[in-house]
């Protein structure tokens, strides 16, 4: 029998590609669940718009729901547009135990144009000694920190 | 072609494209060359966020063309003449500062240009451009903070990167000269008169020059004619090395 609650459930064990802690149900990337005369159709936010973990989530999301036997519908969804504020504070602790410092603020308060930056923690030491070594790291969401205090290099999940 | 012949709105989402596939395509060239790992990896995560602007606004324009178009023949299979891009965009990486401070002056430019597409007529572009000015900040601020470090930097980096701004400013000035694809996109309110985004353009870019001891540019003359389709001599260079693939193997997938 598909149910809403039963896709959720399935959903919730699809990882991002990028960060295998984080379910895209953790990073707030499913915006709607549908379900009409047996078609799945579910809508997905892009995190960035050129992020290209993003077919392979939709693969992978496809076969979550083979179980289920029926035509899944996969729509875009720009609108409104996925923010960090969408992930959820279980998935912010997930990632900072995996060792990527969450995002810090909200994103409506996150530093502007060429404001001062937010005290990012070393996911390792907890310190707020930390420096930013280039806004761009491993993946385009993701920016390169170095911490002061015990000097380990790590990954920023960035305010967006 | 079925491109050749659209109207404007669809003329003007393909202009917007052809800037970020473009510059997207330029900047994707430091893959493997960056003078560090950490500024390799900025440059191509800048490309990536460009290109994937590129595939929002082809597939946009797609859909507006119809008859089976796709995103995939937008990009490959038009010919220079047919691209709107500024020239900017086209022209070639040069050495680390000439690539920085293209990319100051496209990103700032960028930056507003979104701020007012977010209030579009169109709901597609507002929110495309909704998306795309989170990331762009990003790169805005990236590429200013290059442009204060090389300027505030040795006495050859400060004029090196003075020589670089110079050399692209008559470049940037065609942000702000409006071509017909601009104009009949400002009639139907899908676009911003682009010469109204020159002076928080121009208050933005000095405020960075004076943070980095550089002196103010005088944007010259326009050099200009990329949004009417005629372009330098590097554009058919980008479009044969881009499109080779897609045009020896029309039906190729990947």
């Amino acid at each position: 029998m598909v149910t809403l609650e039963r896709i959720k459930e399935h959903l919730a064990l699809v990882m991002d590609p990028e960060v295998p802690v984080l379910s895209i149900v953790d990073l707030g990337l499913v915006r709607s669940i549908e379900v009409k005369e047996a078609i799945i159709t579910l809508g997905i936010a892009p995190t960035y718009t050129g992020c290209p973990a993003m077919d392979v989530i939709h693969d992978r999301v496809r076969e979550a729901l083979s179980v289920f036997e029926a035509p899944v519908k996969i729509e875009v969804v720009l609108h409104p547009p996925w923010t960090t504020d969408w992930m959820s504070e279980a998935g912010k602790k997930k990632l900072e135990a995996y060792g990527i410092a969450p995002p810090v603020g909200k994103a409506a308060d996150k530093r502007s144009l060429w404001g001062p930056s937010a005290a990012v923690r070393c996911p390792r030491c907890k310190s707020e000694d930390t420096a930013l070594v280039s806004l761009f790291g491993s993946t385009a969401c993701k920016s390169l920190y170095q911490c002061q205090g015990c000097n380990e290099p790590f990954d920023y999940f960035k305010c967006f | 072609m079925k491109w050749d012949t659209c109207d404007p709105k669809t003329a003007y989402v393909l202009h917007l494209a052809d800037d970020a596939l473009i510059l997207g395509q330029r900047l994707s060239a430091w893959c493997g060359h960056g003078p560090i790992l950490e500024q390799d990896i900025a440059l191509t995560n800048i490309a990536l966020d460009l290109v994937g602007l590129a595939r929002q606004y082809y597939g946009y324009a797609a859909e507006l063309i119809g008859e089976g178009c796709t995103e995939n023949d937008l990009a490959y299979l038009r010919d220079s003449r047919a691209f709107m891009n500024h020239l900017i965009c086209e022209h070639p990486n040069g050495h680390w500062g000439d690539t920085l401070a293209r990319q100051f002056y496209f990103d700032t430019f960028h930056f507003f240009q979104l701020e007012a597409l977010a209030q579009s007529s169109d709901e597609r572009l507002r929110h495309i451009a909704a998306k795309a000015i989170k990331e762009t900040s990003y790169h805005a601020q990236y590429s200013a903070e290059w442009i204060i470090r090389l300027g505030d930097g040795t006495e050859e980096s400060h004029a090196k990167i003075a020589q670089s701004l110079a050399h692209y400013a008559p470049f940037a000035h065609e942000f702000f000269v409006p071509a017909p694809v601009d104009q009949d996109a400002h009639k139907m309110g899908l676009g911003p008169d682009v010469s109204s985004l020159l002076p928080a353009w121009k208050e933005k870019v000095e405020s960075i020059l004076t943070l980095a001891t550089l002196p103010a540019i005088d944007l010259g003359f326009a050099k200009k004619g990329g949004k009417d389709g005629v372009h330098s001599e590097h554009h058919g260079y980008i479009l044969a090395e881009m499109q080779s693939l897609a045009r020896a193997y029309p039906d190729a997938t990947w």
